[in-house]
């Protein structure tokens, strides 16, 4: 077994606008033997993309590689000079970036850019470097293999364009690929596609890589070899079993910890009093963008016939891929926006459609804490400002009072009292989030409306949070209203648990009946879809529904079929095409919309696991995003 | 630029002002110039050795001299007293001509992004109409009708400017508008006028400081031009673009009445240009 990579004491110094050097990669070594898959695990900031990209003799701006060796087949990429480093780049290594959609140009077709790399460095002629890509995009499972290089990116699906930028990679066959968090962008329906389609193409190609990612779940099923990283240092460094199962370092283990999260003490719900009205009521919700038609339907309707009901001291957790409304749905409760039908009662009170119509009372009880901590908080207003604001608005508290209560938020969320003089800019992401959810909390509400809260942190962070917002719920006796897209995560803090589709509550019922079989064939999809904390899970998982259609939660909502149809693996030829489902209740508690009947969704589900091994039928009209 | 920015840093250590902020050197130099010139406005009546309109001398044309600094214009009157009380006229109503249009425009602009609807509708697609008339046609027609006065010259030239301001305010606000931290403003049931204040203002306020300077700089060519057709600032007063047109004839003889207001608009326009693309910068240290 020869080593292609070997990197040996590399350091790498950023230095600050004032001038103040800082080490971000401190003495790393490691090798990569040829034909193998080697992890960079960690947490952002822990380096681990400063270090993939210091493969290709790369640093980003404000950053310089300061010391230590990397050589690749022999070569010393960092004594290269830039034309030779140009000349290795694309060629002997590539590179494969988070973001696909970012990196495509959206103004040329996919076949020029794929086989761009090929033709700057005169490889092969147009016409093989053409048949070679189609070669490609066959082996990554791509439908319309023919056909889809004639595309342009914003043609294809998020998840296409992903195993597109991997084709990309491979089309000049380097000797190593650099993935970095390829599918950590992804719905986890679409990332199994990818995976699957990423790990046949490494296999049969014998490809070495280096694959950079925060998730333990998804490098356990690609990897070899697994390196984990922290502050620029490496932690731990073995054999993905090794790691899996016997972790020696602390931090390893706290990694593995957070990436399986355990139900918290769950506080019992507070017993509700007989006959208090439901917190949140609601009934029928349509809602949408764009202006009003003839029919009173928006011009796009994101939200249809969704109701539930949340009891005092209860949490409703709302799941669905990107695009199935579940954001949609917490901004018409906030107010934010006015719905096209359906109503939302808060106590027994019905309440207006927007914001500025609401009593000042209703909007304190009801916050909303976004996603992403970055462009929530003012990056113009200190911390204090942020957290003082609504203290004065709601509760009128004023001078040393508002101080001494923002010092108390800041300890609520766990965060030091010095934080209170700095700008949103100077936080972590962690630290953001936590003054986000303070800010809500200022108010002293009842409800608090989380809209993936947790997505964009790592999965310590994120775990910290949840555990936050348990300790929250049972200090505050607050109720949440937690909108993910993560099936874990929601499971670990809800209560209740309601899936949507296409705008459309599929499911509905209780966590523990959610855990239960049968369920709605999304809902399935969704559970099967969680990568799970060992090797091999991808290989035994049974084709499913995400691997069969090529559809999206996105698809508009139409009333004249089921809107999961195009990727059910349970579906009823022209009855599913034809009607929309009713609303079945299930005799373990839930209620979904499904044209199956009870007995026979048991029995296919059963049939899936069992045939994981044997590829399901394909021939089904795949239905691609135009 | 960037490439000064970066040697600067590296070399000679960026001169620091303030606590935390830095300016290049570039930056500075372009400063002081625009001090210079607003110190002079300021104190011009004092500086300047003769009075605006009086003859001093019965040579014309004059080359600089220990009695006459700058030479002396086609009249023989000092170009020294005269390029120091002109530029009252070109910095002051161009200064004041400036704010007018973007405080006009800027407020607009962001109560137009934040309340939206057909308010926005018809305050953008009017100024919009306003936009679309040539600036200099514009101004020609309005001071051929109502008559040049200082007053007239600041209103015209606000009203030209106030379109654009407009424009590029109502964009970047409805950019931000748009962030989270608005939303959530929204839902906690924040008035419009708060928005605007906390909100939206501080964080648009660096581009809208930096359209201010060019907006500024447009205005000074505008004045300079009206007043070179002989429809700015009136005899025996001058801004700079009169002092030009009044001693063209002079740029057979070489004469410096004649280059001297010139380079006062160039040095003007192209530092406070320059200033404002190298405004101060707070050091941020991403590190910590």
């Amino acid at each position: 077994m020869t080593e292609l990579v070997k990197v040996e004491n590399l350091r790498v110094i950023a230095r600050s606008d004032s001038g103040r050097e800082t080490p971000i990669v401190r003495d790393i070594s490691f090798a990569v033997p040829r034909g193998k898959v080697v992890a960079l695990i960690g947490e952002s900031g822990s380096g681990k993309t400063t270090i993939a990209l210091s493969l290709m003799g790369y640093a980003r701006s404000g950053c310089r590689i300061a010391g230590g060796s990397i050589r690749i087949g022999g070569r010393d990429i960092l004594s290269l000079s830039a034309s030779e480093k140009a000349k290795v780049r694309g060629r002997n290594v590539s590179y494969i970036a988070q973001s696909a959609a970012a990196a495509f140009n959206p103004a040329k077709t996919i076949m020029s850019q794929v086989i761009e790399s090929a033709m700057i460095h005169r490889l092969t002629s147009r016409a093989e470097a053409e048949a070679k890509a189609v070669e490609l995009f066959r082996a990554l499972a791509l439908p319309d293999p023919e056909g889809v290089g004639a595309r342009y990116p914003h043609q294809v699906s998020g998840g296409q364009l992903q195993r597109l930028a991997a084709a990309m990679a491979l089309i000049s066959e380097p000797e190593l690929v650099i993935f970095d968090e390829p599918t950590t962008a992804l719905d986890v329906t679409t990332q199994i596609e990818v995976l699957r389609s990423f790990k046949s193409v490494i296999r049969d190609r014998n490809t070495t890589g280096v694959y950079v990612s925060h998730d333990l779940a998804v490098v356990a099923q690609i990897a070899d070899h697994i390196i984990v990283l922290r502050d620029g240092a490496i932690q731990e460094s073995a054999a993905t079993e090794q790691i899996l199962t016997d972790a020696r370092n602390p931090y390893t283990r706290s990694l593995l910890a957070a990436a399986n999260p355990t139900a918290p003490a769950q506080a019992a719900p507070l017993a509700a009093d007989a006959g208090e009205p439901p917190l949140l009521e609601v009934e029928a919700l349509v809602a949408g963008y764009g202006a009003a038609g003839s029919d009173g339907l928006p011009a796009v309707t994101v939200l249809n016939d969704v109701g539930f009901t949340l009891r005092p001291g209860t949490n409703l957790g709302v799941i669905g891929e990107s695009g199935c409304g579940k954001s949609t749905l917490a901004r018409v409760i906030a107010g934010l926006l006015p719905p096209a039908g359906g109503t939302v009662k808060f106590r027994g009170e019905t309440l207006a459609g927007s914001a500025a119509e609401r009593t000042k009372e209703q909007l304190r009880s009801i916050q909303i804490v976004f996603q992403m901590a970055d462009t929530a908080l003012n990056p113009t207003r200190p911390v204090d400002q942020i957290l003082g604001r609504p203290l004065t608005f709601y509760h009128g508290v004023k001078g040393a009072e508002r101080t001494r209560r923002v010092r108390r938020l800041l300890d609520l969320v766990q965060l030091p009292a010095h934080i209170a003089d700095r700008y949103p800019g100077e936080l972590s992401g962690g630290q953001k989030q936590r003054v986000n959810l303070a800010r809500a909390l200022a108010a002293e509400p009842a409800l608090i409306l989380c809209d993936e809260v947790t997505s964009a942190l790592d999965t310590v962070v994120a775990a910290a949070i949840l555990d936050l917002l348990a300790e929250l719920r049972r200090e505050l006796k607050l109720s949440y209203v937690f909108i993910s897209h993560d099936l874990s995560t929601v499971r670990t803090i809800c209560d209740d648990v309601m899936v949507l589709y296409a705008g459309r509550k599929v499911e509905a019922g209780s966590r523990a009946a959610m855990r239960s079989a049968p369920l709605h064939p999304y809902s399935d999809l969704l559970v099967s879809s969680i990568p799970e904390l060992r090797t091999g899970w991808l290989d035994g998982l049974g084709k499913t529904g995400g691997e069969m259609g090529l559809g999206s939660a996105a698809v508009l909502a139409r009333a004249d079929r089921c809107p999961f149809f195009s990727r059910c693996p349970s579906r009823i030829e022209s009855l599913c095409d034809t009607q929309m489902p009713p609303v079945r209740r299930l005799a373990k508690g839930t209620d979904i919309l499904c044209h199956q009947s009870e007995a026979e969704l048991i029995r296919l589900q059963a049939d899936l696991r069992a045939t994981a091994a044997a590829p399901l039928d394909r021939s089904l009209p795949g239905e691609s995003r135009q | 630029m960037t490439k000064i920015v970066d040697t600067a840093s590296e070399t000679l250590p960026a001169r620091r002002g303030m606590r935390g902020w830095t300016i290049t050197p570039v930056g500075g130099v372009c400063f002081a110039i625009a001090a210079f010139w607003l110190i002079v406005v300021l104190i011009g009546p004092w500086l300047a050795p003769h009075p605006i309109g009086a003859i001093v001398s019965f040579d014309i044309f004059s080359s600089p001299s220990a009695e006459f600094p700058l030479g002396t214009d086609y009249l023989g009157r000092d170009m020294l007293s005269r390029v120091i009380i002109g530029a009252r006229y070109t910095v002051g109503v161009s200064l004041a001509a400036a704010l007018i249009a973007c405080s006009c425009g800027v407020a607009l602009g962001m109560i137009t992004a934040v309340i939206g609807g057909w308010f926005d509708a018809i305050v953008s697609r009017g100024l919009d109409a306003l936009n679309a008339i040539p600036h200099l046609m514009f101004g020609l027609v309005i001071i051929a009708a109502v008559g040049t006065s200082l007053p007239v010259l600041i209103g015209t030239l606000a009203l030209l400017y106030t379109p654009g301001s407009f424009r590029f305010a109502r964009a970047l606000a409805a950019n931000v508008n748009e962030l989270d931290f608005v939303h959530v403003a929204r839902a906690r049931g924040e008035g419009s006028f708060y928005m605007i204040r906390e909100e939206i203002l501080p964080n648009i306020i660096g581009p809208v400081l930096a359209d201010f300077g060019l907006r500024f700089v447009f205005i000074v060519l505008l004045l300079s031009g009206l007043s070179f057709l002989g429809l700015g600032v009136q005899p025996p007063n001058a801004d700079w673009g009169a002092l030009v047109r009044e001693n063209v004839s002079g740029l057979a003889y070489g004469a410096p009445a004649v280059i001297i207001p010139s380079l006062a608009i160039a040095s003007l326009t192209i530092s406070v240009n320059l200033a404002i693309d190298n405004l101060p910068r707070r050091l941020r240290d991403r590190l910590s």
